[in-house]
């Protein structure tokens, strides 16, 4: 039964993290009976553990709902939720793109903030229909009228009539369906065009191949037909076309130019089906791609080991099966003196390293080192070449080095005014450079600096956080490289270079960091049979230096005929617990050393 | 050659630190035991022809078991296996429960080594651990013991027990040394779970890690300024003295080991009897507990003595050369005073002794 364009909306969710997209978005699965009441599991959209662990959104969704409008008319309202969080940037793009509207969700209690700011800014420049919607009124804190009046007065929306709700209780939640029908407008959409869909994500699947979720924008598409990524110059025979209901995919004859659905044909990587391609007809192809496809790069590097060098195949079958659904994650091969056999990894940020991380730990049952990230450095040589570096192993002679260059991005931080003092302080102690300030609202202001991006991937976060207690909120944009004054740091234990442990820093900062890596290792490098000398060194110059005592006793136990078993057993237990260990010359490192240098956060 | 070793379960008092298998019996336990045991040896020694150089009887408290079922068990021993003319006898015993009576008795049963419980000089220290006797019982001990005609004495020693400090460790080193022992065992104390000292750990004034390692370090070095030459990581000895029976399970040699809890290495098997006395009553099989005499074993047990681990001896015992990399770890632990590296030889030092564990856990991790 298929439903005229008329009464189809496409529309996305937009909040800042913890505002309550997910639990709104069960909500309307619910009322539209999408789901029985019995299956449903809290935030249904966001199956991943992790992503329901951490209460963030990491992969885009979509899932259309029927719903029995008050005008008497059924409605298919096609919700695609997209990623939340600064390393997905170019993701929710591309969702967004997908859409004629969008839910803009905000915290009753806690008001705008920077993803709120950030999201809205990205939602009008695709010119989207934006449906205020003030959540959370159930809490204590909530002030619906404030943060009402602060969207009308920031964003110059109209709350006259934005829906008063608590997604969490339900209530209310019903008006919102009713704004989405009036107010977000149906597709202009013509099914007589060649066809012309907007890949807004693909996921893959173990029988099916990738499903490449779609919003077709002109022309229509069937089974049977071949299609072709306007990219990537691709070419599959459609297998299936179909809608994502929340209950599971739904086969159809026909998707139509302005509808939401999937398309499965047999594609072995979602490599083929590349988010913000154009998907077009062999026989009768588009002229145009969609705007705005853009290749997403890796921004974030780091090494990633096994910590048994046994596992070193299942990494890469892992890592393998990861890419299959994940195209932004590279990862090529990598030796290292002190880790063994392993990767080069990139990622979008922070955020999306530590996600696979935890996956590769907790899927596929790895235990695993990473080395400190490293963003790209663009290094100009004396003889006029530039090599581009993002291991601090392929650092260049400093001799040879002309000058350095490193990524910057533009940063909004969101925050009470109160908080201008420490975040001012924060971004000059990372090398930012202070752009503008605006109030947003008499309380609340949006700080703009430029900051290098190797000072936001560490910790930045946590530290802002810490420091405002929670208020501040941040997002942040490549915005090209600048010129820096680099060093390469080197970490020698008992004289050895560590190389896993080298990292590339600002001068400003080698002297301080290198005291606090000293610190850490001494902390946790457990005291061995000899005294163990840490160095950090620049070059051959050492600039911080700490000390591991020896241990001066283990258990001297007697050893008569009795006791030649257990004795034999403890030394296997001992070998064991050395399997946790990294055998740097003849030192010992326990792989929470490698972390510790990581997570230097301050104070 | 092999040797033979009796545990004894028994002891009047049990002392805090003491994990081994003892209990207070009474003397028909003890009847019942020493029929027990005549009856297992009858059993192991079967058609064995190999004759046995040393025979041991620990505990527990073997005096405490009484000079007649003790030489009723020798005798037993003497008839079904094959003891050399020279073979080494010992008994331990504790100064407490030895009488001049005692000591003749085994003198004339064949016991020619005798090695008893001091821990220390100091009353206050050994009423710490629980000990019953005093300093003037292991006076008259050692002096009962000669007048009997057994002459080789070996005396026990503890170290980083409660309230020790330098003072009182030169006071017992001193009081050792002024009765001429021939051996010497010291050992280290190590609070094991579920003894009545490790309940009251916490409250005991215990000395810190770093005296502890000041007191071995010392007591070696004053041991072997009075001829006492270190063997083994606790044991002291005059030349020719060392324990032959000790010698065997660090030479990885072979030995029979009867009663609850004494283990065997036999065969090529471990073996041996649960902590059960009932079982062994009964005449239960003792339990499998895998192959000895390994490559790892060889070296983990050489690598306890000052004579350490040699290559020559290796090849003799398993007709190949200890492994490259075993070496190139030693010579790598050298610079830090841990070991010598010497003629084919890795012997550890008094310092490397202190974290055996951890040097002879590296050494071994190339082998295999």
């Amino acid at each position: 039964m298929a439903i005229p364009k008329e009464r189809i909306r496409n529309f996305s969710i937009i909040a800042h993290i913890d505002h309550g997209k997910s639990t709104l978005a069960d909500r309307l699965l619910e009322l539209t009976d999408s789901v029985a009441i019995r299956d449903m599991t809290a935030q249904l959209l966001d199956d991943m553990d992790l992503e329901r662990e951490r209460g963030i959104t990491i992969k885009a969704h979509a899932v259309k709902l029927d719903y029995k409008a008050k005008d008497g008319n059924t409605y298919a309202l096609n919700l695609i939720d997209t990623p939340g969080h600064v390393d997905f940037h170019y993701e929710v793009s591309r969702s967004l793109a997908a859409c004629e509207g969008a839910l803009l969700v905000v915290d009753a209690s806690q008001g705008i903030e920077a993803q709120t700011l950030a999201n809205t800014y990205l939602a009008l420049d695709h010119n989207l229909e934006l449906v205020p919607v003030i959540n959370k009124i159930d809490l204590p804190a909530a002030e619906p009228e404030r943060v009402a009046a602060e969207v009308e007065d920031v964003i110059g929306l109209d709350c006259a009539h934005a829906p008063r709700v608590s997604a969490k209780t339900g209530e209310n939640v019903q008006e919102v369906l009713e704004r989405i029908v009036q107010d977000i407008p149906a597709p202009e959409a013509n099914d007589e065009l060649p066809l012309r869909a907007l890949i807004f994500d693909s996921v893959y699947d173990n029988y099916k191949g990738v499903i490449v979720y779609v919003r077709v924008m002109e022309g229509t598409l069937k089974a049977g037909e071949t299609m072709r990524m306007m990219a990537t110059g691709a070419q599959f025979n459609v297998v299936e076309v179909g809608y994502m209901r929340a209950t599971g995919m739904e086969p159809c004859d026909v998707l139509r130019a302005g509808e939401v659905g999937y398309i499965t044909a047999s594609i072995k990587t979602v490599r083929d089906a590349k988010v913000g391609d154009t998907v077009t007809k062999t026989q009768w192809q588009a002229e145009e791609p969609l705007p705005g496809y853009r290749k997403v790069n890796p921004m974030v590097f780091c090494g990633v080991y096994p910590a048994d060098g046994a596992d070193y195949e299942a990494l890469r079958d892992a890592l393998e099966k990861l890419q299959l659904n994940d195209a932004s994650l590279s990862f090529e091969p990598e030796t290292s003196g002190a880790l063994g056999f392993g990767f080069r990894c990139g990622f979008l940020g922070l955020l999306h390293l530590e996600i696979i991380q935890e996956r590769l730990e907790r899927e596929y049952d790895l235990d695993l080192v990473t080395t400190v990230p490293s963003v790209i450095y663009k290094i100009h040589l004396r003889d006029g070449s530039v090599v581009s570096v993002d291991n601090p192993t392929h650092y260049p002679d400093p001799a040879d080095i002309d000058f350095a260059e490193e990524p910057v991005t533009n940063a909004h931080i969101y925050a009470p005014a109160d908080y201008v003092g420490v975040i001012m302080e924060l971004c000059q102690d990372r090398r930012g450079t202070f752009k503008d300030m605006t109030y947003i609202t008499p309380e609340r202001v949006d700080i703009h600096y430029l900051l290098p991006l190797a000072e936001i991937i560490y910790d930045f976060f946590d530290v802002l956080k810490s420091r405002t207690r929670g208020y501040a909120s941040f997002d942040y944009e490549i915005a090209g490289y600048e010129r820096a004054n680099l060093q390469k740091l080197d970490v020698l234990l008992n004289g050895d270079i560590i190389d896993a442990l080298s990292f590339i820093i600002h001068a400003d900062k080698a002297m301080p960091r290198a005291r606090r890596i000293a610190e850490r290792l001494k902390e946790t490098i457990p005291r061995q049979m000899f005294e163990i000398p840490i160095q950090i060194a620049i070059g051959s110059k050492v600039i911080a230096r700490e000390t591991v005592r020896a241990m001066r006793k283990d258990v001297l136990a007697k050893c008569y005929g009795g006791d030649i078993t257990r004795k034999k057993k403890l030394l296997e237990k001992q070998k064991e617990g050395k399997k946790r260990m990294r055998q740097f010359g003849t030192v010992e490192v326990p792989q929470e050393a490698f972390m510790a240098v990581l997570k230097l956060e301050e104070n | 050659m092999p040797g033979l070793y009796f545990h004894i379960p028994f002891c009047q008092k049990k002392c805090g630190y003491c994990d081994f298998y003892s209990f207070a019996p009474t003397s028909a336990q003890m009847d019942a035991y020493k029929d027990a045991l005549c009856r297992s040896v009858r059993d192991f020694a079967g058609d064995v022809t190999v004759p046995f150089d040393s025979v041991y009887f620990g505990g527990g408290t073997p005096s405490f078991f009484g000079k007649e079922r003790l030489t009723t068990v020798l005798n037993a021993a003497k008839e079904s296996f094959v003891l050399t003319d020279d073979a080494e006898i010992t008994v331990e015993c504790n100064p407490g429960s030895a009488s001049p009576a005692l000591f003749r008795a085994l003198k004339k049963a064949g016991v020619n080594r005798v090695s008893l419980g001091v821990q220390s000089a100091l009353s206050h220290e050994r009423a710490l651990l629980g000990r019953v006797s005093n300093g003037e019982t292991v006076k008259r001990a050692v002096a009962s013991c000669k007048d009997a005609g057994i002459e080789n004495i070996s005396l026990d020693l503890m170290l980083g027990i409660p309230a020790q400090t330098p003072e009182t460790l030169d006071e017992s080193l001193a009081f050792l040394l002024s009765l001429s022992p021939q051996h010497i065992s010291a050992y280290l104390l190590k609070i094991e779970n579920g003894t009545p000292l490790a309940k009251q750990a916490d409250t005991l004034p215990l000395p810190d890690e770093d005296s502890v390692c000041d007191f071995y370090l010392h007591t070696a070095e004053v041991l072997e300024q009075n001829g006492l030459r270190q063997y083994e990581i606790s044991n002291f000895a005059l030349p020719g003295f060392e324990s032959r029976h000790n010698l065997h399970y660090w030479h990885t040699e072979e030995y029979i080991g009867l009663g609850p809890a004494a283990h065997s290495f036999w065969g090529g098997k471990r073996f041996y009897f649960p902590r059960d006395f009932a079982a062994f009553l009964r005449g239960d099989s003792p339990v499998p507990d895998g192959e000895g005499g390994g490559k790892d074993e060889f070296c983990m047990l050489r690598l306890r003595l000052t004579e350490g681990l040699n290559d020559r001896a290796f090849f003799a015992r398993f007709g190949e050369h200890l492994p490259e990399g075993v070496f190139a770890k030693a010579k790598a632990l050298e610079p830090h005073g841990l070991l010598t590296v010497k003629d084919g030889t890795i012997a550890l030092t008094k310092q490397g002794f202190l974290v055996s564990n951890s040097v002879i856990g590296k050494l071994l991790d190339v082998r295999d």
